[in-house]
């Protein structure tokens, strides 16, 4: 399944499900990335890593390693 | 409890009645009635004339004026102070809403986690005293950084009468979600949707009356930069505190899974119930649902809890089997989706989407090609302002100083040991610290427009595969930048640093930052030794150079003593905001003030005695070389000999260690005592580019100028620094650990840079 690392900037997708460690999972939870919640990819940071996404109308940034922790489907 | 004539005490409020004055028939006749000692009664009417009216157990009486001066009863006293913490979301305006309602002024910044920790104040609405506490930004009551374990364990266990939400408006979704879990622990709650200027800016509408009916908490649109609806947030508070007991419980249904699985826990817990008193039942049940290792950990260290833990384990395991999914994601789905419900309902959109202007700096400010560049244009232009801006006021007070010493000068014994302690000692002393007052001024207020305006969370968004690279964390720079204003915020900034490793290790090379107390040395030292066009290139080299020796330090205790993984890093990036003068000026005036009263205390009291320390002993008076400090700096002097320093420097290497802007307070004061007094001459720049060893050798020469910089940028935090160290990283240990390995690098940079410059014949 895609994951919100392999996004392009511009891209819209939906998260599917979160894995990773307890952890993370609950950080990407509290910071409103719920199952079903859209995702947009903004870009990435002027040295590739990390990522900055749109989510419930704010911005966030997140790792690409992180990222691939949450798995989406596309919105196109 | 205050004793009073029932005649004289207030009506309408609960008496206690604790005495009857005179005989027996009286008591009698009393008792008869139920006025028994120890019964709570009340007065109704309060008139000038005619009897008293009294409720008894729910029972009118009357009895006569005369009666009721006999009676003594104890009155009750409301309690009219209130404790108030304010949470919410990191940057959503607490801090401001905090200084609304007490008038203090803390430090705002538009940067999540400025707050890191408790600060307290006093607001008073009507008859009310209420203390309020703000507290550290969190997203969720599951802890994972220090400050948010900071706000956890406040509202937990501090049990503030009342909890004010302050919620940022323009991003309610997420905003309400740690909502959602402060409705659960079942606190009086109030809310303030504050950024309510931006929201509606936006086209955000929203229905407050019909919110407030459905979650049953009082909210107020509160503008926390404009000090609006503070006064309704008051009469909200008080409100809500006055009817805590009629406050509506709204509990979220979790769907019929989860609930069944929380009201079998509940009957576990329920049997238990001392053990988890201080905590609300559900919301422990949801904990534990949650598997939050705070409260399993609590559990399990109490004894006979067995049972509540086999049946979490359950619980979890069979929500598991049926979603295909941990509970704690499907609690998360469920409140997300309550708060989509209610928003549904009461907020409604005129124009679409917002923060346009946000989006279109970011697409500059952190561009692929030019946010690189931007970023390095902008900490270039910082330092160079600093500089350039800071020059003329420096002149002024150099000039003021000398004024002032030549004024008191006149008025005391020429030559007099009390003449020499004023005007060299302590004019001088505190002079020459005071001078650098523009430029610390300065550093702090460009440190405040990053903060202010969003751009310092873009640096660590921009920064941060460099500094995963060396083993840290894009958070960790933001301390290490605030390093170059003071060590000491700076240390306190880490707890926003979610992993223990990542924050020991970003305390331990924060030193390595050089600080706004090492800028005078820098400054004297370049203005002698170092040409005009030459000084701005120099300052860098040196800022440049600490902030290598950090990263190499970083990576060096990432490999060998802080092994492992580091945290995730998952931030919010803010809306860029236009920062507000006042707000500029009232940082750069908090920090700054501090500063200024560091120079007003230790460093006085530091340039005291070390100049007394220089004329003693007496018999020794006029010549320095037999003072009690030169024989302490030539004790040192073989240690430092190879770094190319006299005992003089060494002297005030070793004040310095109080706090290093002393160390130029110290040369003032050597040099200054040991010239001529006339007037030109006592200017320090000269002395030090004239001073000569009594071979006639200079002792000061650009390239020993420079090593004593390196070597003042990398030795020993300062004391307060490293009281910080202390308290941060909970160990004496790594505080000893900081002092010693950093003088020891200090000592080997500056070697190298001595000895090495002299091979290649500087
Ligand atoms: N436009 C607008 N800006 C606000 C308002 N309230 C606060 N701000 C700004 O928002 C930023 C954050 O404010 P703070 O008061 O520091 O927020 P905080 O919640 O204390 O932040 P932390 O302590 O970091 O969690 C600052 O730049 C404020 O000037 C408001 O009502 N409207
Ligand atoms: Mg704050």
């Amino acid at each position: 399944m895609d994951t919100v690392a392999l996004m392009i900037p511009g891209d819209k997708a939906k998260v599917v499900k979160l894995s990773g460690k307890v952890n993370l999972r609950k950080k990407l939870l509290d910071m409103g990335i719920v199952s079903g919640a859209v995702i947009e990819m903004i870009r990435h940071a002027p040295l590739g890593d990390p990522i900055q996404i749109k989510i419930k109308g704010y911005h966030l940034s997140l790792r690409k390693t992180e990222a691939s922790h949450i798995l989406i489907k596309s919105l196109r | 409890m205050k004793k009073k004539r029932l005649l004289d005490a207030r009506s309408r409020v609960e008496l206690t009645l604790s005495a009857i004055e005179g005989g027996k028939g009286r008591m009698r006749k009393l008792t008869d009635m139920g006025l028994i000692p120890g019964e709570k009664i009340r007065k109704l009417e309060s008139s000038q004339s005619g009897p008293v009216i009294l409720l008894v157990k729910g029972a009118k009486i009357a009895i006569g004026r005369g009666m009721a001066d006999k009676i003594i009863v104890e009155e009750k006293i409301i309690k009219k102070t209130i404790t108030i913490a304010l949470v919410g979301n990191p940057n959503s305006g607490k801090t401001s809403i905090f200084n609304n309602l007490t008038g203090t002024r803390q430090h705002v910044g538009n940067y999540p986690g400025v707050t890191v920790e408790k600060k307290e104040g006093l607001a008073r609405y009507g008859d009310y005293t209420i203390r309020v506490i703000d507290l550290p930004g969190t997203y969720s009551l599951t802890a994972y950084s220090l400050d948010e374990v900071v706000a956890r364990n406040f509202i937990l266990e501090a049990k503030p009468d009342l909890i004010v939400d302050v919620v940022d408006s323009t991003n309610l979704e997420r905003n309400l979600y740690f909502a959602t879990q402060l409705m659960e622990l079942e606190v009086p709650l109030v809310f303030a949707f504050n950024m309510s200027d931006i929201a509606k800016a936006a086209g955000q509408h929203i229905n407050e009356e019909a919110f407030s009916r459905l979650v049953g908490i009082k909210i107020t649109q509160t503008v926390g930069i404009k000090n609006k609806g503070t006064t309704q947030l008051l009469k909200s508070i008080v409100e809500t505190y006055q009817q805590k007991e009629q406050a509506k419980k709204i509990s979220i249904n979790y769907g019929k899974e989860i609930e069944d699985e929380l009201s079998k826990l509940l009957n576990c817990l329920k049997a238990r119930e001392p053990l988890i008193k201080q905590y609300p039942l559900r919301w422990f049940a949801i904990k534990l649902l949650e598997d939050d290792k705070d409260i399993i950990d609590f559990v399990k260290t109490e004894a006979g809890t067995e049972e509540i833990l086999k049946q979490s384990a359950l619980s979890r395991g069979h929500i598991m089997s049926i979603f295909a999914d941990d509970p704690e994601t499907i609690i998360a789905d469920r409140r997300y989706g309550f708060i989509n419900g209610m928003l549904h309902e009461v907020v409604t959109h005129t124009a679409e989407s917002h923060l346009k202007a946000s989006d279109m700096i970011d697409r500059v400010v952190v561009n692929r090609i030019a946010g690189i560049p931007i970023f390095l244009g902008v900490m270039w232009l910082m330092f160079k302002c600093i500089f350039i801006l800071s020059e003329k006021p420096m002149e002024w007070i150099e000039r003021a100083q000398a004024a002032m010493g030549a004024f008191v000068s006149g008025f005391l014994p020429e030559g007099s040991f009390i003449q020499g302690l004023i005007v060299d000692g302590i004019i001088g002393g505190v002079g020459s610290v005071l001078v650098f007052v523009p430029i610390i001024f300065m550093l702090f207020f460009c440190m405040s427009i990053l903060e202010d305006s969003g751009y310092m969370a873009r640096i660590a968004f921009i920064v941060d595969k460099f500094m995963h690279k060396i083993g840290l964390h894009g958070r960790s720079f933001i301390p290490m930048l605030l390093g170059f204003g003071c060590n000491v915020p700076a240390i306190m900034a880490t707890r926003v640093i979610e992993s223990k490793k990542d924050r020991l290790t970003t305390i331990l090379i924060n030193p390595f930052m050089s600080c706004g107390a090492k800028l005078p040395i820098y400054t004297l030292l370049i203005g002698v030794f170092f040409s005009k066009h030459a000084s701005g290139n120099v300052l860098f080299s040196l800022y440049l150079l600490g902030f290598v020796t950090a990263v190499i330090m970083a990576k060096m205790l990432r490999k060998f003593i802080f092994t492992g993984e580091s945290a995730p890093f998952v931030m919010e990036l803010p809306p860029y905001r236009l920062p507000t003068l006042r707000g500029l000026f009232t940082h750069m005036w908090e920090r700054g003030w501090l500063y200024i009263k560091k120079a007003g205390t230790v460093i006085l009291l530091g340039c005291i005695l070390i100049w007394t320390l220089s004329a003693l002993p007496i018999h020794a008076q006029g010549d320095l070389s037999k003072s009690y400090i030169a024989r302490i700096g030539k004790f040192i002097e073989p240690v430092i000999k190879p770094l190319g320093f006299d005992w003089k420097i060494g002297t005030a290497l070793i004040a310095g260690v109080v706090a290093k802007e002393i160390v130029v307070g110290t040369l003032g004061v050597l040099y200054g005592a040991g010239e001529d007094k006339n007037e030109h001459s006592l200017n320090l720049r000269n002395a030090l580019r004239e001073d000569k060893y009594p071979d006639g050798r200079k002792v000061f020469s650009p390239l020993i100028a420079y090593a004593l910089m390196v070597f003042v940028l990398l030795y020993i935090p300062c004391l307060s620094a490293a009281a910080v160290i202390r308290k941060e990283s909970g160990s004496w240990g790594w505080m000893f650990f900081s002092i010693s390995y950093s003088t020891l690098l200090a000592w080997i940079a500056a070697f190298i840079v001595y000895q090495g410059g002299r091979l290649l014949g500087f």
